[in-house]
């Protein structure tokens, strides 16, 4: 390359002509995160923002199962009165909320974050300081909620807090408010971090990287991104309507003043239904990479695959009343509901026969993330098939709202994001810390966890059926449902069980495990062609890619372009399509204020629930952080 | 709660596949696949057929998984792999669509099956925090968190609510339908055979949405009949002269002077309140405290005394009497037949 | 080529790893202790318990029965009647349940005094209203000392002097989901949006007490 090279004008140091060791030592300068105090909170690097990202969606992960504990405990027995039904109503609220919003739609965006550019070659993510205010207004919001939870201001009007009994008459105080204030800090994190995977998938691609050799995980995360940037504003919109019925006394929620209970629902669930998506996209892409690894051969019918990600993205817009089909909506409406619920199994099924053919075609080595995968796929297909009985109107007036449908979206979500997940991480971890995990304590992770799941939620669907409703803080012994919640709570320990050996095991592993070496599982992709853990600098110098499969398609590795500045952070941009080398860009250096901004807007949010005055002097310190954060340091940067 | 349990067979070789899981689920108190009405019948076979159909669907997809996993692999692929393998997922995709194509249809019948025609008889349901207010227009009076009717007959229950979003809910009559506050949905019931049948509300409404149950009793036309006669007369005044009767006199001139009064109705007394549930006949129902205690004169004394450690966060506030005043107050509402 | 390593191979990856993991490790610590504290701390409470409630019955007031000095386990409590919105949100209840708008409307008054105008018959102090409330007084407000508990009186008088606040509290009830007559009790100051001054005297309260 490149056209920039042959610039005239053109005098920087770049990486032509130089001895390798010299390349490393001036970039490991240019791009290296100091380690100090202010360096680490200063850093705008997406490998440790991402890492930050991960592991403190883990840690909610965490927060939210023992919740999930506890909860069981309570229904361990029928008249239990271990939890009262306030801090019950709380719990179930906080389990939910955190798993949504703090677990399962930030790690997956976080997996993005760590990834994506590695994956695709680039050096850093685009708009990497929005990157690390995302991830600080997301811990703000993680911190604001379960603050608020254990001081005994907890939500308590479900994850979804439908109105009027999240409306300012029947949640006396601040719990609501606190929810939907937390709502907002995650939908800016998430609307951050996907305009920035958006610009990095289409522009910062290696060269060579057309659109249909790109990773199905990246493809995943370029379509999540979009659901994000479509369907947040819908929640946006109801959140912020609801704060305002509460705090200034609108009425859009006030039937008596011409409002509507049921807008509420319809912009949650517009919001809401994507959000499954949103979570389970992610999870679908890091399945399609991970499988032909393992089989030893190219994914089967790539095209299809991605064809089905985008169907899926724009099917899951279509679904929401399928939350709703027991409001009394007209007759029409529904039908059209239930066939467009049903038809997003269509997309699923392309995936899965996909993804069998592949390993029926290759030589499956049963390493532990393709036993996760195959829990996955045993998991899935059962969700997505209780799925198609919720879609039916009339099936799902008995089952709706009750612990079927609980242990229909526990089988989606654990089954089909957080199985992923779990492969994803013994896939990818060895990349992040440059040590492997234990294959036979994978084994006895994956047992534990597989039987204390099916153990879990399998005996739920009876209890629904049986007539057991959701979000009951107790129940009546002659109702019957006794044995089995003593048997599901249970399971729920050896559940409990196996994830608590997954974290000893990636803790030991990042401590003492074998190294990993840049390529541990022969992998196709160009994650895999840097060390492990990368550097900083992600590569050395930018890979230029041939086919969809770089790294089995070209046995001496993939060639490499030069020409890039070392002395100063610069990126190659590439064009959306072919991705034929356009320009060099320069990457934003270290800045503190993105965390002083997340700072002052968090003040701004956290303050406006209790006098609306701080939405006029809170929107002082943000403008001066955001003043600090744009000025003009003569930097090259500026200039771009 | 006193709903009790109807066992019915399970039908014979039809769903033998589905054994395990129907005998488990047959003698709910409150079970959906435990039906005694048409529509839930309909709905019973449609949720049978569904998982029928979903878990051969699984099966085989399972089987296909295993297959690929553990098949014996030739040294070599040949060429035709490839093009054999895109005619075998093409196939699978084709059936997953005739297979949603069809659940699709069967849904949409079931839909119309179960229809929501006209009701022979009309109920106003008013969920409320969290007890059942049933208004029936014909008889011009009101029950609480018990449902009266007549089998055979179709009702058309008209759903309501002034605070927050509650579900109607009876699994062995019909499914649910919500009750919104602004809007009015409608359900029909028609119950095949008399008996009891527990519902309970199905959407989150706060605190007690455990304790929000109620039971629907479906009986013959002629005690049905009856039943509207005696509701619709209002309360008996207590015998002053008889001596067993003189507490619940007593207690009445306490209901009557206490808060009891402002939110509770006594049909032909003073007391006229609408806030909480219609007491004319209350030692007639057999639950208080929306199906969480039987009705007994016990019960009564030990609600009025503490509503609030019975079901925190209930709307009932707790009322300063005397013990002397409980006794009389409960003796009263035990007599209110 | 692309995928050789650098001089500085390992340098930011396990170390900082750790550190991140120690921060966040205390960041769980600070949330356990907090969650800790907040299981300790009652949680609503549906009912006083019985000597609570008594205690709460005892004021003692000035001898013309306007001003005095609350029983100690107000204070003990933390005076929670004046400033958690749940137990405002009670008392709002219990303005509608006990019939309190027959006489004083929404709070503008009706053949009672209104709350809306800045002036307290028997001045403002919490005492004084849980008095009014509890004994009653002249000229037609009844006595609740034998139909209501001792606190749901604070309860609903921590309501009634939000009415009539002067400047709007965090913790004040919203509106309700009816059709508005006035603006909600967190909109406040009341007086902002109602009359200035004294409302004239209901002719059928009487003379000035």
């Amino acid at each position: 390359m490149s056209r920039s090279r042959n610039d005239p004008e053109d005098r920087r140091p770049s990486d032509v002509d130089l001895p390798e060791a010299e390349v490393a030592r001036r970039l490991h300068r240019t791009w290296a995160t100091p380690r100090t105090l202010k360096d680490a909170l200063s850093t705008v690097d997406h490998k440790i923002i991402g890492r930050r990202y991960i592991a403190t969606a883990f840690v909610f992960l965490i927060l939210g199962g023992l919740l999930a504990l506890a909860m069981r405990l309570q229904l361990a027995a029928p008249e239990a009165r271990i939890i009262g039904p306030d801090r019950y109503n709380q719990i179930f609220t906080m389990h939910g909320t955190t798993m949504m919003f703090l677990f399962a739609v930030p790690v997956m965006e976080a997996v993005g974050v760590f990834l994506v550019p590695l994956m695709i070659g680039t050096r850093n993510i685009a708009f990497p300081k929005l990157n690390a205010f995302s991830y600080w207004i997301y811990l703000a919001g993680g911190i604001l909620l379960w603050v608020a939870f254990a001081v005994d201001v907890g939500p308590d009007v479900g994850w979804f807090a439908y109105v009027p009994l999240a409306g300012p008459e029947f949640s006396p105080g601040k719990r609501a408010d606190i929810w939907a204030q937390m709502i907002t800090f995650t939908e800016v994190s998430a609307l951050a971090v996907s305009v920035e995977l958006v610009a990095t998938i289409f522009k910062q691609r290696a060269p060579g990287m057309s659109l249909d050799r790109i990773p199905v995980f990246v493809w995943a995360m370029l379509v999540t991104s979009f659901l994000v940037i479509m369907a947040m504003p819908a929640i946006m919109v109801a959140s912020t309507t609801l704060i305002l019925d509460r705090l200034v006394g609108t009425h859009f929620y006030n039937p008596a003043e011409g409002g509507d209970a049921l807008l509420w629902q319809h912009l949650f669930w517009f919001f809401g239904h994507p959000e499954v998506y949103i979570i389970f996209l992610p999870a679908v892409g890091m399945v399609s990479t991970m499988i032909p690894t393992f089989s030893g051969r190219p994914i089967f019918g790539y095209l299809a695959l991605v064809m089905a990600l985008i169907a899926t993205g724009i099917l899951s817009f279509g679904l929401w009343v399928h939350h709703m089909f027991t409001t009394g909506l007209p007759r029409l409406g529904e039908s059209f509901f239930t066939a467009s619920s049903m038809s997003i199994a269509v997309p699923a099924g392309v995936q899965i026969f996909c993804w069998i053919a592949t390993l029926w075609a290759g030589r499956p080595q049963m390493k532990a993330p393709l036993l996760f995968i195959c829990g996955f796929i045993f998991t899935f297909v059962m969700g997505g098939m209780t799925g198609v009985m919720v879609a039916s109107v009339p099936l799902d007036s008995q089952v709706h709202d009750t612990y079927f449908v609980v242990a229909h979206f526990h089988y989606v979500l654990i089954g089909g994001a957080l199985f992923p997940l779990v492969a994803a991480i013994y896939y990818w971890l060895p990349k992040a810390t440059g040590r492997m995990m234990s294959e036979r304590l994978g084994r006895v992770v994956f047992g534990l966890i597989f039987v204390g799941f099916h153990g879990t939620f399998f005996p739920m669907h009876i209890l629904g059926l049986m007539g057991m409703p959701r979000r009951v803080y107790t129940y009546q012994p002659e109702m019957g449902w006794g044995g089995i919640n003593l048997f599901v709570s249970v399971s729920a320990l050896v559940l409990a069980a196996g994830f608590l050996l997954f974290f000893i095991d990636v803790f030991r592993s990042a401590r003492s495990g074998p190294l990993a070496g840049p390529n541990p599982w022969n992998a196709p992709t160009l994650e895999w062609a840097t060390s492990s853990p990368p550097e900083s600098y992600n590569f050395l110098r930018i890979p230029v890619v041939s086919s969809a499969n770089p790294l089995w398609d070209d046995p001496d590795g993939p060639s490499v372009a030069s020409g890039l500045n070392i002395d100063r952070r610069e990126l190659l941009v590439t064009s959306v399509v072919e991705a034929l080398p356009e320009a060099r860009e320069s990457s934003p250096t270290d800045s503190i204020w993105p965390l002083f901004a997340a700072l002052a807007t968090a003040i701004l949010l956290i303050a406006s629930i209790f006098t609306p005055w701080a939405v006029v002097w809170g929107a002082l310190p943000v403008t001066l952080a955001l003043i600090c954060w744009f000025w003009p340091k003569g930097e090259p940067e500026d200039e771009a | 709660m006193t709903a009790p349990t109807r066992h019915r067979p399970a039908p014979p070789a039809r769903l033998f596949l589905l054994a395990p899981l129907v005998l488990s689920n047959c003698s709910g108190v409150q079970s959906a696949l435990d039906t005694a009405a048409t529509a839930a019948g309909h709905l019973r076979l449609l949720i049978l057929s569904f998982t029928l159909i979903c878990g051969v669907v699984w099966l085989l997809v399972m089987v296909m998984l295993g297959w690929a996993l553990l098949r014996r692999r030739p040294a070599a692929t040949d060429a035709g792999t490839q093009r054999r393998l895109t005619i075998a997922v093409s196939v699978c995709v084709a059936a997953t669509v005739v297979i949603v194509g069809g659940l699709t249809t069967l849904s949409f019948l079931a839909t119309r099956t179960l229809g929501s025609g006209e009701g022979e008889i009309e109920v106003v349901a008013v969920g409320q925090q969290w007890w059942w207010q049933f208004l029936y227009p014909a008889g011009g009076f009101q029950t609480v968190n018990e449902l009266h009717i007549p089998v055979g007959r179709t009702v058309r229950i008209r759903l309501e609510s002034p605070d927050v979003i509650h579900s109607f809910w009876v699994p062995s009559l019909s499914g649910k339908v919500d009750m919104i506050p602004g809007r009015t949905n409608a359900l029909t019931l028609k119950a095949e055979r008399p008996g009891l049948y527990r519902g309970q509300c199905a959407e989150f409404c706060g605190l007690q949405h455990s304790h929000m149950a109620f039971t629907v009793i479906a009986e013959d036309a002629a005690t049905y009949a009856r039943w509207m006669v005696e509701q619709a007369r209002p309360a008996r005044t207590p015998d002053t002269s008889h001596p067993d009767t003189s507490e619940a006199e007593a207690g009445r001139a306490v209901f009557l002077v206490k808060p009891c009064a402002a939110c509770h109705t006594v049909r032909g007394t003073r007391a006229v309140g609408t806030t909480g549930p219609d007491l004319t006949h209350v030692g007639s129902r057999r639950t208080i405290a929306a199906g969480l205690l039987d009705t007994t004169r016990g019960t009564l004394a030990a609600w009025t005394a503490d509503p609030q450690t019975l079901k925190p966060g209930t709307t009932m506030p707790l009322v300063p009497l005397t013990s002397d005043e409980l006794r009389q107050v409960s003796a009263y509402l035990e007599s209110l037949k | 080529m692309g995928s050789s390593r650098g001089t500085h191979a390992q340098t930011s990856g396990g170390s900082s790893g750790a550190r991140i993991l120690a921060a966040l490790g205390l960041t769980f610590l600070c949330v356990i202790s907090a969650a800790a504290v907040g299981w300790l701390r009652a949680p609503r409470q549906y009912r006083a318990d019985p000597p609570v409630q008594d205690d709460l019955g005892r004021l003692r007031l000035m001898p013309n029965r306007i001003g005095g000095t609350p029983p100690e386990s107000y204070f003990a409590l933390g005076k929670p009647y004046e400033k958690t919105g749940y137990d405002l949100s009670q008392g709002k209840r219990l303005y509608t349940w006990f019939g309190c708008s027959t006489c004083h409307g929404d709070g503008r008054g009706k053949i009672g005094p209104s709350f809306l105008d800045g002036w307290w018959l028997y001045g403002p102090e919490m005492i004084s209203v849980v008095a009014s409330i509890r004994d009653g007084r002249p000229h037609g407000m009844p006595a609740y000392g034998n139909r209501m508990t001792s606190d749901q009186i604070w309860q609903l008088a921590g309501y009634v002097r939000t009415v009539g606040a002067y400047a709007p509290s965090p913790s004040a009830t919203s509106r309700n989901d009816d059709p508005q007559t006035r603006p909600a009790e967190n909109r406040g100051p009341a007086v902002q949006h109602f009359e200035q001054g004294p409302v004239g005297m209901n002719p059928r309260q009487g003379p000035s007490p």
